[in-house]
């Protein structure tokens, strides 16, 4: 009997504020594998979408970057927890997406969840590698640190469905930013079930938020967004990236440009910076404890 | 009600301009040469606290941007292959003569800014030195600044630098950008252009190779051109948020890297528990350090409520005892505002401040019959909406506001599209690191203002801009990391 037994299909579904919603459009898009067989509906995003992720991610803002270094350390690491879980599931779904055969794409899910591991050890390492204290000629404790920029709109690499979204995803909030992640076009069936794993690994709702749809419709209010700090182009091509660029202006959003990446390198600590900010802090040190002045 | 102290009277001590001579007019400086503008366009240059007219001025257009920016690429080659070792020493020189030049570049950013003697003697000239002297010994040690072992630079850095610091802004853009093995070509602002082009002298006499550094003075049209032009590599900024933004529109979708230095709001948060005496020289230093047009300023006083009364009163006495006046006299506090332009600005959003309802106060002060002047201000009964709690005024007026608790000044301090700097005064040094924390703000200072350090990075959060100028930080804006 069990080879007549119908599978239960999965309705893909949003991420948002640590909830699964449906897109408030209503709209669905077909999503085939490489073939042009029928995969699943995803969400179609809309403008409202955007807005409510970019709510939600402000909102986990002041949790997220107030928490411990080694806090954030040990959720993401837990991720990477989670996805070992998930090995099978992840291998089927990326095969499918990328065309890739069963093997291929079990390298790149191993490391997809090996670049969790390596960005969960940096939470804590960051600020002594970028941060430190300034030698300035006079009696003054000075003291520069590093703080994350705050909400971020990524634009997935499109190429690249899983490990190219888990390599621009994960430097985002390991500093402490949050995120809203615009999925792969084509092929946003992986990142809608990170979502999944990112639900039950403690990661606090809002931290992460995905989206797929089209990407230039949902990234255009992104982009313009009055409350989006940075943004990272790296899934949009070269025509997108220009008149998203041109939005971000409105607020000096922080903007890092599409560029050819090579997902399987190590990734150095370039994407882990792109949204820092760095603050420094001054203190008279002088006259045991009269504070000074320069009148 | 508090009884003013009168001022104690002094003999004028004027400063000698003799230390400083000024020729009748400059042509740019492109490619080691002092040359008139291709369409021979030319403009003056005033002294704001006397309206004399100092020079006339070579003005910059479209072809000579594009000669200066050839000039500067022709000479990257050289210079970028130079051993760090060696561009280490050109800066050194660089540094070494103008601190012997400090007392004439000093007397000539007076004249030509209206800033007073004794901040240009005192701030701009020693920090312009040590500017120099810091990045030349970064030249030939990047390869352990972070940034991989071996840093390479970006190409021609077009730098358009405002009029508050005219020669110090020049340093923070020239110093990194040299040290790390790039070429520059530098617009200073219509109104102070006389320090950038005595650099250029500086620059001669260190025997620095020509097309290293290009000065081309003009308007902002130059200044537009220059970072549109397609063979500069890298742009940085400082000055207002709206032009900016035009920058960052202008270099969308192009390679070109970008640091912006911007405008400010800054909150000058001050607790119950401060030292009201060392709080009140720190509100001072805070808004009327440089006329107030200060980037990072304290403009925003915000007093809790249980101390307002009693540091108000204070601040008021102290207010009554500044000497505005002649920028020359080695006594003046406050000097002229740089421009007709700028003291109109200020004017209009002064009278804002008293239409939407606060409260204006000035201490009875005389001010010169000729030049741009304002008396320093302070506003009253300020609101979060008050135009005057909200836009960069970059002069001497001071809008104050109360809270209670520390979470709303933070909030207060927090509620501006700018994050460039703040301050905090209380004895208390959880309070201190808690507040520090939670502010919005590049650059904190703590029981003291308007400290600048070249190791020290300075740059904002938010609409105040990004990258970071000064320190080690300071390498990466002109590095190809």
């Amino acid at each position: 009997m069990s080879d007549t037994r119908l599978s239960v299909f999965k309705t893909y579904k949003l991420f948002v504020g640590g909830k699964f919603p449906r897109s408030e459009s209503g709209r669905v898009y077909e999503v085939t594998d490489s073939k042009g067989r029928w995969l699943a509906n995803a969400p179609q995003s809309s403008r409202k979408d955007a807005r409510d992720a970019v709510v939600a991610a402000r909102k986990a803002f002041g949790g997220w970057s107030g928490a411990t270094a080694y806090n954030r350390g040990q959720v993401l690491y837990r991720v990477a927890e989670m996805l070992q879980g998930r090995r099978e599931q992840f291998v089927r779904e990326v095969g499918e997406a990328e065309g890739l055969s069963k093997s291929k794409a079990a390298v790149i899910v191993d490391a997809a969840i090996d670049r969790w591991v390596w960005y969960a050890g940096w939470t804590d390492k960051i600020a002594q590698i970028v941060g430190g204290a300034n030698p300035v000629a006079g009696p003054y404790f000075n003291l520069s640190s590093p703080e994350p920029t705050g909400v971020v709109a990524v634009l997935a690499p499109q190429d690249s469905s899983f490990l190219g979204l888990v390599s621009v995803l994960a430097p985002v909030i390991a500093t402490g930013n949050t995120a809203v992640v615009v999925t792969s076009e084509s092929a946003p069936l992986p990142a809608l079930s990170l979502g999944e794993v990112l639900a039950t690994s403690d990661v606090p709702g809002g931290v992460v938020n995905l989206l797929s749809g089209r990407t230039a419709e949902i990234a255009a209010p992104l982009a313009a967004h009055q409350d989006v700090n940075a943004i990272d182009l790296a899934g949009a091509d070269g025509v997108l990236a220009k008149e998203l660029e041109i939005a971000a202006a409105d607020n000096l959003k922080r903007v890092r440009r599409p560029q050819a990446v090579d997902w399987a390198a190590e990734p150095g600590t370039e994407r882990l910076t792109a949204f820092l900010e760095t603050k420094t802090v001054w203190h008279p040190a002088g006259a045991g404890g009269s504070a000074g002045s320069a009148y | 009600m508090t009884t003013m102290p009168t001022k104690f009277e002094y003999a004028p001590a004027p400063e000698s301009r003799a230390v400083v001579d000024i020729a009748p007019s400059y042509g740019l400086f492109i490619d080691g040469e002092f040359t008139e503008a291709a369409d021979g366009r030319v403009f003056k240059t005033v002294s704001p606290s006397s309206e004399e007219v100092l020079s006339e001025i070579a003005q910059a257009g479209e072809a000579d941007v594009d000669r200066a920016v050839r000039a500067a690429r022709k000479a990257f080659a050289s210079w970028s292959a130079l051993p760090g070792a060696e561009r280490a020493k050109y800066l050194f020189r660089i540094a070494r003569i103008i601190q012997e030049r400090s007392r004439e570049l000093a007397v000539l950013e007076t004249l030509d800014n209206g800033k007073p003697i004794r901040e240009t003697r005192d701030a701009d000239l020693p920090l312009v030195a040590a500017h120099f002297f810091y990045y030349a010994g970064w030249a030939d040690k990047l390869g352990h600044a972070g940034y991989g072992p071996d840093p390479r630079p970006l190409g021609v850095a077009g730098q358009v630098i405002p009029w508050n610091f005219p020669l110090l802004m020049l340093a923070w853009k020239i110093a990194p950008a040299l040290a790390t093995g790039n070429t520059v070509v530098l617009k200073p602002a219509e109104t102070t252009p006389l320090s950038a082009l005595f650099f250029a002298d500086v620059c001669r006499q260190a025997g620095l190779p020509k097309g290293v550094v290009n000065i081309l003075t003009g308007y902002g049209d130059a200044g537009a051109a220059l970072v549109a032009h397609p063979d500069v590599n890298k742009v940085a900024f400082t000055g207002s948020t709206a032009v900016g933004k035009a920058i960052a529109r202008s270099i969308a979708g192009t390679d070109k890297k970008v640091t912006l230095e911007l405008g400010g709001k800054g909150a000058n948060i001050v607790f119950d528990d401060a030292p009201v005496d060392q709080a009140v020289e720190g509100i001072v230093n805070g808004i009327f350090f440089n006329q107030g047009q200060v980037c990072c300023a304290g403009s925003r006083l915000l007093l809790q409520e249980s101390v307002a009364d009693e540091v108000l009163d204070a601040l008021k006495r102290r207010l009554s005892t500044l000497r505005v006046g002649d920028p020359m006299d080695k006594n003046t506090d406050v000097g002229a505002i740089n421009s007709a332009e700028q003291l109109a600005r200020i004017t209009a959003l002064a009278d804002s401040g008293e239409a939407e309802g606060a409260e204006r106060w000035s201490p009875a002060c005389e001010l010169p019959s000729s030049g741009y002047w304002f008396a320093p201000t302070l506003f009253t009964g300020v609101t979060q909406a008050h135009r005057i709690a909200r836009e960069e005024i970059f002069g001497p007026v001071l809008s104050v506001l109360t809270f209670r608790t520390p979470a709303e000044a933070v909030e207060k301090a927090n509620n501006s599209q700018y994050g460039l700097s703040a301050g905090i005064w209380t004895e208390k040094g959880s309070r201190i690191l808690s507040v520090a924390n939670q502010l919005r703000a590049g650059v904190v200072w703590a029981n003291t203002f308007n400290k600048f350090d070249p190791t020290s990075p300075f740059g904002g959060y938010k609409e105040s801009g990004f990258g970071r100028e000064g320190g080690r930080h300071g390498l990466e804006a002109y590095l190809d990391v």
